[in-house]
């Protein structure tokens, strides 16, 4: 047990295994990307042979990639995994989207609402989430067990000390843990593990072929026609890929010629634009992420 | 992207990557050593800094920078909206960054002295420490401390990095002298090895390359150094010659798929396991055969410390979350006890209270536990021990745990990963606290190889007092006959009932006609008088009474006798006055009277003196304040020395 690898997996099926063991009723929280899939794989080697004691639930803003939604359905089947999607009817309604109403409002009813709504509705009191403390500066000061109140708010400077691998799972009802399996995993541990786990990833994050507009600086694949294109805009075929994937009309596309999992993570080693630049979210505001934490965003 | 790094072996790059090794350590250090900014620089150095962070750290420098026109590095790791405000760290943060074989864990805590709780938190994971020091000011008490608490917790390599080495124009001597007086303090705390490097983080000067302003130096840079230390198991800090520890599995998980198979998971704490050996479960003692194990790599043969496993047995037999699985013969069994000592690092704004009920988490076992007494509180400045009888946020001390039952545990020396256990509180759920067992206490007087002598009985003062409500405590009445002793004490004492305290009143009524009548009123007599009196006075105390004692008392040196036998702040010395004109006009009993005639000698105030406290804890005028009164800023007083709750 020398490699870092096989330390960070040890210490993620430990997690995952003390909330199986200690909640009433865990959920994993499943958003289809590549953090999400080692995440899944890691709870299915925890629990081998048998499936993970838990659902998977996804909150589905109806803004993700087609692909994403076919492997979504795929992965769930494959891990013999309870399958909860939930979005947020109300937003829905009012015709919530990032076009009108921009990221932020987007985000906090389609995502952060939807979520709460949900955690709510099936009284989860543990959900795993694949956040890692490499990807922002609030994030790098969030615990492996993250406790959230009744109204599943986060409160950065009352946090539960967290010593050695004893995590502190009490909650009184209502109030429920965040648990974030892979903090200690960086971008390259994900795609290194990726690759050598020969784990399933969305065909979106090789490059291909497709139909991309500019939109707010930033590479837009036109994923289907609820896209509102300028008059006169057409998009044009360019070899993209995607780094991160949320909603697509808020994740930006790379230009890439990487098609294989080895030219990817190639591209990675060099890069030099971190991850969360293709993600619009962030940018809101200097410590943005701080703030959508607090409100409950996972 | 161009062709040439293409055509690179990518295959080779991942391989060499994922056989990188994991060292996890922790910064101590405060703002003003520089801390962030070596933080930053180690990221930026080995280029982990993206260029968009990059970016954005060159917003906020101007936002909130401290360094000018230079991108303050110590902004990418000050991560909270108010750490960037207050321009400190509040929290613990995780950082990251790799070299060509080793990837790094960097815990970040804060400095100052009211997070201590922070610094255990990411001292807890670390195999080494980087202890900053200011080559302006040298070691100072806050160095102790962080030096400290990181070999309490069980780290034992640090690099002392002596910072701001620009500020004192590279000076060779100023080094030389920090190193020594280091290397001096250190001696104590068990390190096994410890390199003290000059650098400038702001300058780059010794980080990651030799440093051309210090060529008298030729020790390590810091990378250097942090590249030859020994990385530990994931969480648990390094202890050479501890590694021939038999096998242990606390096991976390029962794995029941079907009726033909139940595996039992948990993460190796110590030793290893191997297909056919034979285990035994504490506290059970049931016994086994392994027919199979399952490790992160699929079916195994063998699995290693660390390793998270699932373990398949011959014969069925009851197993569940918090047992211990050991291998049958192999050396000393764990302990299974309902009693240790530990040392406890308190996290909590609500103090320790002895005798209350906490739970403790110990690997996968939970139970009920309180403290049943402290050995000792240490100074973290000085590393010297003083009795005490609470912890408050940040103190450390060596308790006394009882168990509601026995579990199965090791001295985290041995065992880090059985020897450590945090405190929770039942009622806010919070952790309020963090333990290592120091040693095993398997009789009522404890373990005599700890050296630590146990003469409290077995309910200790405070227990008894705490069951009250109330802080046992001696209250000292002193002053002239009629000054209003006796009448403010029985004022007081019928108050302290209504209240629901439990005290007991000592005066010339019951103690002067039985337990002191052989004495008379000698100047010896006198004494011995008090003596015996701050005697019983004690032993009510030490059944968690306030004492209230109302006697003339007039000489300072039996006074200051009594208070000699209580510890710190439970003799409470009260200053009942009033002038001798005003005693001798009251004359409640005729005994001024009787003194002027000389029918009485040595008569306090008439023939014999009266020696007024020179420092009372309170003094209460009687000839201004009535009876109500004295009471109510007695009770106000008690209150606020907490001895009334």
């Amino acid at each position: 047990m020398n490699s870092h690898l096989a330390m960070l997996e040890a210490e993620a099926i430990h997690i995952i295994r003390e909330v199986a063991a200690e909640f009433e009723r865990p959920v994993m929280l499943y958003s289809i990307g590549k953090d999400s899939g080692v995440m899944l794989h890691l709870a299915k080697k925890a629990f081998y042979p048998a499936p993970p004691p838990f659902p998977l639930m996804h909150i589905d803003t109806t803004w993700k990639f087609r692909d994403m939604y076919t492997f979504r359905d795929r992965m769930a089947r494959e891990a013999g995994m309870e399958l909860i999607v939930h979005t947020n009817q109300e937003g829905l309604d009012q015709g919530i989207n990032m076009f009108t109403h921009g990221s932020r409002v987007h985000t906090d009813v389609m995502k952060t609402q939807a979520l709460k709504q949900a955690l709510t509705h099936y009284g989860f009191d543990a959900a795993f989430g694949g956040a890692r403390r490499d990807e922002e500066r609030s994030r790098a000061k969030e615990r492996v067990f993250s406790f959230r109140d009744k109204q599943h708010q986060w409160d950065p400077k009352n946090q539960r000390p967290e010593l050695w691998d004893l995590y502190n799972g009490r909650v009184h009802k209502g109030e429920s843990i965040r648990v974030f399996p892979i903090s200690n995993w960086t971008e390259l541990d994900i795609w290194q593990y990726t690759y050598a786990e020969d784990i399933p990833m969305v065909p979106l994050y090789f490059a291909a072929e497709r139909p991309v507009v500019e939109y707010d600086g930033q590479l837009i694949v036109v994923d289907d026609d609820r896209m509102p294109l300028e008059p006169g805009q057409v998009p044009e075929m360019r070899s993209v890929r995607f780094r991160t994937l949320g909603c697509y009309p808020l994740t930006g596309a790379m230009e890439s010629t990487a098609t294989t999992l080895l030219e990817v993570i190639e591209e990675t080693i060099q890069a030099t634009q971190s991850e969360r630049q293709g993600r619009a979210i962030d940018k809101d505001a200097g410590a943005s992420m701080e703030e959508k934490k607090r409100q409950g965003y996972f | 992207m161009t062709n040439a790094v293409m055509n690179t072996d990518i295959e080779s790059i991942l391989t060499a990557h994922a056989n990188k090794d994991l060292l996890r350590l922790i910064t101590c250090g405060s703002v003003d050593d520089g801390k962030s900014t070596l933080i930053g620089r180690l990221l930026f150095d080995s280029k982990q800094i993206f260029e968009d962070q990059l970016a954005s750290v060159q917003r906020d420098s101007k936002k909130w920078g401290t360094t000018g026109d230079q991108a303050d590095l110590a902004l990418l790791v000050d991560g909270l909206q108010s750490e960037r405000e207050q321009g400190i760290t509040i929290d613990v943060a995780y950082r990251f960054f790799s070299t060509p074989t080793r990837k790094y864990i960097i815990a970040d805590t804060p400095g100052h002295e009211q997070y201590t709780r922070n610094m255990a938190t990411g001292a807890s994971t670390a195999d080494l420490a980087i202890i900053l020091i200011d080559a302006r000011k040298g070691v100072q008490a806050q160095t102790q401390r962080h030096s400290f608490i990181a070999s309490l917790l069980g780290i034992r390599q640090v690099v002392v990095a002596v910072n701001k080495m620009d500020l004192v124009k590279y000076d060779q001597t100023v080094f030389l002298d920090i190193e020594a007086a280091y290397q001096e303090f250190a001696k104590g705390l068990g390190f096994q090895s410890i390199s003290v490097l000059p650098v400038s983080a702001l300058e780059g000067d010794g980080i990651l390359h030799a440093s051309s302003h210090m060529p008298w130096f030729t020790g390590p840079t810091l990378m250097d150094a942090l590249e030859g230390a020994t990385p530990g198991s994931m969480g648990h800090p390094v202890q050479a010659g501890e590694n021939d520890h038999g096998f242990r599995l606390p096991i976390q998980y029962v794995n029941r798929l079907s009726s033909d198979f139940r595996g039992f998971s948990g993460t190796v704490a110590s030793g290893t396991l191997s297909v056919g050996d034979q285990i035994q479960i504490l506290p059970s003692m049931r016994e086994s055969e392994v027919t199979g194990l399952i490790t992160q790599s699929g079916e195994a043969d063998t699995a290693v410390t660390g390793e998270a496993v699932t373990v398949t047995l011959a014969t069925e037999i009851d197993i569940s979350r918090g047992d211990v699985m050991v291998r049958t013969g192999q050396g000393q069994s764990p302990h299974t006890l309902d009693a240790f000592e530990a040392d406890v690092v308190w996290m909590s704004d609500q103090r320790l209270i002895t005798g209350r009920q906490y739970d403790i988490k110990l690997a996968s076992q939970t139970v009920g536990a309180s403290v049943e007494s402290l050995a000792f509180q240490y100074d973290i400045n000085t590393l010297d021990t003083q009795p005490s009888e609470t912890l408050a946020l940040n103190d450390i001390g060596r308790a006394r745990w009882r168990l509601a039952r026995p579990i199965v545990f090791e001295r985290y020396e041995a065992v880090p990963a059985l020897g450590s256990f945090v405190i929770i509180d039942r009622v806010s759920n919070l952790t309020v606290g963090a333990g290592m067992i120091s040693a095993p206490i398997t009789g009522i007087l404890g373990d005599q190889a700890t050296n630590v002598v146990w003469h409290e009985h077995r309910i200790s003062k405070v227990k008894r007092a705490e069951q009250k409500s109330q802080r046992p405590a001696i209250l000292w009445f002193t002053g002239l006959s009629g000054a209003g002793k006796s009448s403010v004490a029985n004022a007081l004492e019928l108050a302290l009932y209504q209240r629901g305290h439990h005290s007991y009143l000592l005066d010339g009524d019951n103690v002067r006609h039985g337990l002191n009548r052989d004495l008379g009123f000698s100047d010896e007599d006198r004494v011995e008088n008090i003596r015996r009196i701050g005697e019983v006075a004690k032993l009510m105390a030490d059944s968690g009474l306030v004492v209230l004692s109302a006697f003339i008392s007039p000489f300072r040196t039996d006074r200051d006798m009594v208070r000699a036998l209580m510890d710190e702040g439970e003799f409470i010395e009260i200053y009942v006055k009033a002038s001798l004109e005003t005693c001798e006009s009251r004359d409640p009993k005729g005994l001024y009277k009787k003194a002027r005639s000389g029918e009485i000698k040595h008569f306090t105030g008439i023939d014999s003196p009266y020696e007024p406290p020179s420092a009372p804890e309170l003094v209460l005028d009687t000839e201004k304040l009535s009876i109500e009164a004295c009471v109510d800023e007695l009770i106000r007083f008690l209150k606020g020395a907490d001895i009334l709750r």
